[in-house]
């Protein structure tokens, strides 16, 4: 059992040509990803990486059987990528594109309600079921093989976690980076759901940002339904009101969406909240002793 | 990116929306002339004079060393004369600007939009943003009008009307029709308020607006529906299909060095602390702020140096930290991935020895791929640099380095 992603996916890439596409593709073939081919409008036909190049991502999946998609496609045309993907039957699309316009993502997630499709993103690092298959930009040697699941918001902030949670002796079974964009196609406590399911993962370490309430909504599920011990962090302790921190969706709104309030609603909900990203892995650690 | 109210009414013309007609100016000669424009166009003598700043609360700010408010009223043309030369280059204090204010490099020369007429004037209050829960754009509207939104949706939440708008359909027709008829208005009003939003949206959408803001929405005595202020927010990731807005951005309205970031590809958000810090990717960043302040300092600012660590933008880094005399300590925390931690020791050391002698502690954390070498290469370079692998580590450095600085 794995989440997402593992051995078995059949991965290709959208932007396959492109200098993101090029490195992070090789990269995923390193670490063991079953990349089946790509998709570069115009390219069809040629080779890349000793793997075919396709001009839609309809032709790719025909010939290919692919079941993941990862999108390294600039942000003026991730939209219709994503898009292009769920229309042609692609079961878990990874969106890595940083900076797609907001209206264009009310449209994607509105699009993708016809679809079973999921998508993980936009703008986030991607999904990697440690030791089988690696469909984002993590530097993979971090995620060794392990029973923690991470749900994160951050890139840089995910890899600190992995770091840390196998210097703790316990490894990681799967991380979702599911970005910090004001619309995103996986939220916090789907992403928890997946992992608090999973027999792989016995502990899950959930970080958050300032902004938005999939905090809030994830901690009061993980109330409801936990059976594993959560660990979460909120980024943004220190940011001031209306500044906009990095993330597209990194912004205080209003009380609720403070990293204080945020962390009182996870505390009150059973989750282990810490206050410094330092003691993530050794609490996690002592809340499996527990 | 933030619009002036001048600049946000000029966009909303060409979208069909009316507004209060103005004329901006930078100097009181164009304000006279203005002036006499204006009252030309409307037949009445008085005229509104409006600070044009990126802050709310213009009406009840005052400008700084002086008996004048950031908007007023003039009845001839002595008057708008006076209140041009109190406001132009005057520094604007309102509640949103905290007490440093703002300059004021232009003012609206406005119409009075309470000109006599049949019926009574009323205020109204609407703006278009996203429903991020939701996933949609949500109209959000009030009768109590020209006053604090947050306020009135504290004290009065049932006069606080929201109409969400499914993506697929855009603004329905009934959808506009119930926020008149919810406003309470009829007849020539009405209809000119079914326009008005219709249209209203149609900019919101067509102008990627992350927030537009209307108020007073305004129904005049011959039951026109203008928008008196404007307060528009365009997404920044929607600026490279929008090259004429994104050519209105006024860098005098924002911070010099955040803007000096910008151009080295640093996203920087300048704080009040005294940790100067910088590190890859907005969580990371925002998680080491929080340390800082963890380990008894507060973070001097945000920044982010993106996924590309190198001898360049390390160096800038350093330059923009170091123009802040608050700053007591310099925290760098990179975890590596994809860049190398050695190659960013070498950039640290590179840029360290470019600088010159810097007299305040740098504690500088690397982790990830070839953290070993790098922390051998930091301690190795006789700088005045202390290196640490783990986030633990970091911490406790800037705690020491903050007890001996005091």
């Amino acid at each position: 059992m794995s989440v997402l992603v593992n051995k078995d996916s059949k991965v290709i890439v959208q932007g396959f040509t492109g200098t993101e596409g090029t490195f992070h593709a090789s990269q995923m073939i390193e670490y063991g990803t079953n990349v089946v081919g790509g998709v570069t409008p115009g390219k069809g036909g040629s080779t890349h990486l000793d793997r075919p190049v396709f001009n839609t991502v309809a032709d790719a999946v025909k010939a290919t059987g692919a079941n993941v998609s990862i999108i390294f496609v600039p942000p003026a045309f991730a939209a219709d990528a994503i898009m292009e993907s769920a229309d042609a039957g692609i079961a878990l699309i990874v969106c890595i594109t940083e900076g797609i316009p907001t209206q264009d993502m009310v449209k994607v997630k509105n699009y993708l309600k016809s679809y079973s499709s999921r998508l993980i993103g936009p703008n986030c690092p991607g999904v990697i079921t440690a030791g089988e298959a690696k469909v984002g930009i993590m530097p993979g040697f971090i995620f060794k093989p392990g029973k923690i699941g991470i749900v994160s918001k951050s890139g840089t902030l995910t890899y600190e976690a992995a770091d840390q949670a196998v210097k703790a002796g316990l490894g990681i079974s799967t991380a979702i980076g599911i970005g910090g964009d004001p619309i995103i196609g996986t939220t916090t406590k789907e992403a928890v759901e997946l992992l608090m399911n999973d027999e792989e993962t016995e502990g899950i370490i959930m970080i958050g940002e300032i902004g938005g309430g999939m905090e809030a909504e994830a901690a009061r599920w993980i109330k409801e339904n936990g059976k594993k011990p959560v660990v979460g962090f909120i980024a943004g302790q220190t940011a001031p009101p209306g500044r906009r921190m990095g993330h597209a969706g990194a912004i205080v709104g209003g009380a609720e969406d403070t990293a204080a309030a945020k962390m009182r609603i996870m505390e009150e909900c059973g989750i282990h909240v810490v206050a410094s990203p330092a003691d993530i892995g050794k609490t996690m650690a002592a809340a499996l002793k527990k | 990116m933030n619009l002036h109210e001048y600049q946000a009414k000029e966009l909303l013309k060409k979208y069909n929306v009316p507004v209060q007609e103005g004329i901006a100016v930078d100097n009181v000669m164009a304000a006279e002339e203005a002036y006499r424009q204006i009252k030309g166009q409307t037949n009445n003598n008085f005229a509104v004079v409006k600070a044009q700043i990126h802050a709310g609360g213009r009406g009840k700010g005052t400008i700084k060393g002086k008996d004048q408010r950031g908007v007023a009223v003039g009845k001839n043309l002595e008057d708008i004369d006076n209140i041009a030369k109190n406001i132009l280059g005057g520094t604007l204090v309102t509640v949103q600007t905290g007490p440093a204010g703002r300059k004021v490099n232009k003012i609206l020369i406005a119409q009075d939009v309470y000109y006599p007429g049949p019926n009574p004037v009323k205020e109204f209050y609407l703006s278009i943003l996203l429903d991020r829960s939701k996933g949609q754009n949500v109209i959000m509207y009030s009768t109590e009008g020209g006053m604090d939104i947050e306020q009135v949706a504290h004290d009065t939440p049932d006069k606080i009307f929201k109409e969400w708008v499914h993506p697929s359909g855009g603004l329905l027709g009934f959808q506009a029709r119930k926020i008149a008829f919810n406003l309470g208005l009829s007849g020539e009003a009405f209809k000119n308020c079914v326009k008005f939003v219709t249209n209203l949206y149609n900019a919101y959408i067509g102008l990627d607006c992350a927030m537009l803001e209307i108020n007073p929405l305004f129904k005049t005595s011959d039951e026109k529906i203008i928008a008196v202020d404007c307060k528009m927010n365009i997404d920044d990731n929607a600026l490279m299909r929008h090259n004429e807005v994104a050519s209105l951005r006024d860098l005098e309205e924002e911070d010099p060095t955040e803007v000096e970031a910008g151009r080295y590809n640093l996203n920087f958000v300048k704080l009040d602390g005294n940790v100067g810090c910088m590190v890859n990717g907005a969580g990371l960043a925002m998680a080491t702020m929080d340390m800082i302040k963890l380990s008894g300092g507060e973070p001097a600012n945000f920044l982010d140096v993106g996924g590309t660590a190198n001898a360049q933008t390390v160096e800038a880094g350093f330059r923009i930290i170091m123009k802040d005399p608050n700053v007591k300590a310099i925290l760098i925390n990179i975890f590596g991935g994809i860049v190398r931690c050695d190659r960013v020791a070498a950039g640290v050391i590179e840029a360290y020895n470019k600088l010159g002698d810097i007299n305040i502690p740098i504690i500088v954390r690397l982790q990830g791929t070839n953290a070993e070498e790098a922390k051998k290469l930091i301690d190795e370079s006789g700088l005045k640099v202390q290196s640490a692998i783990e986030l633990s580590e970091a911490a406790e450095l800037v705690r020491k380095a903050l007890a001996k600085s005091e």
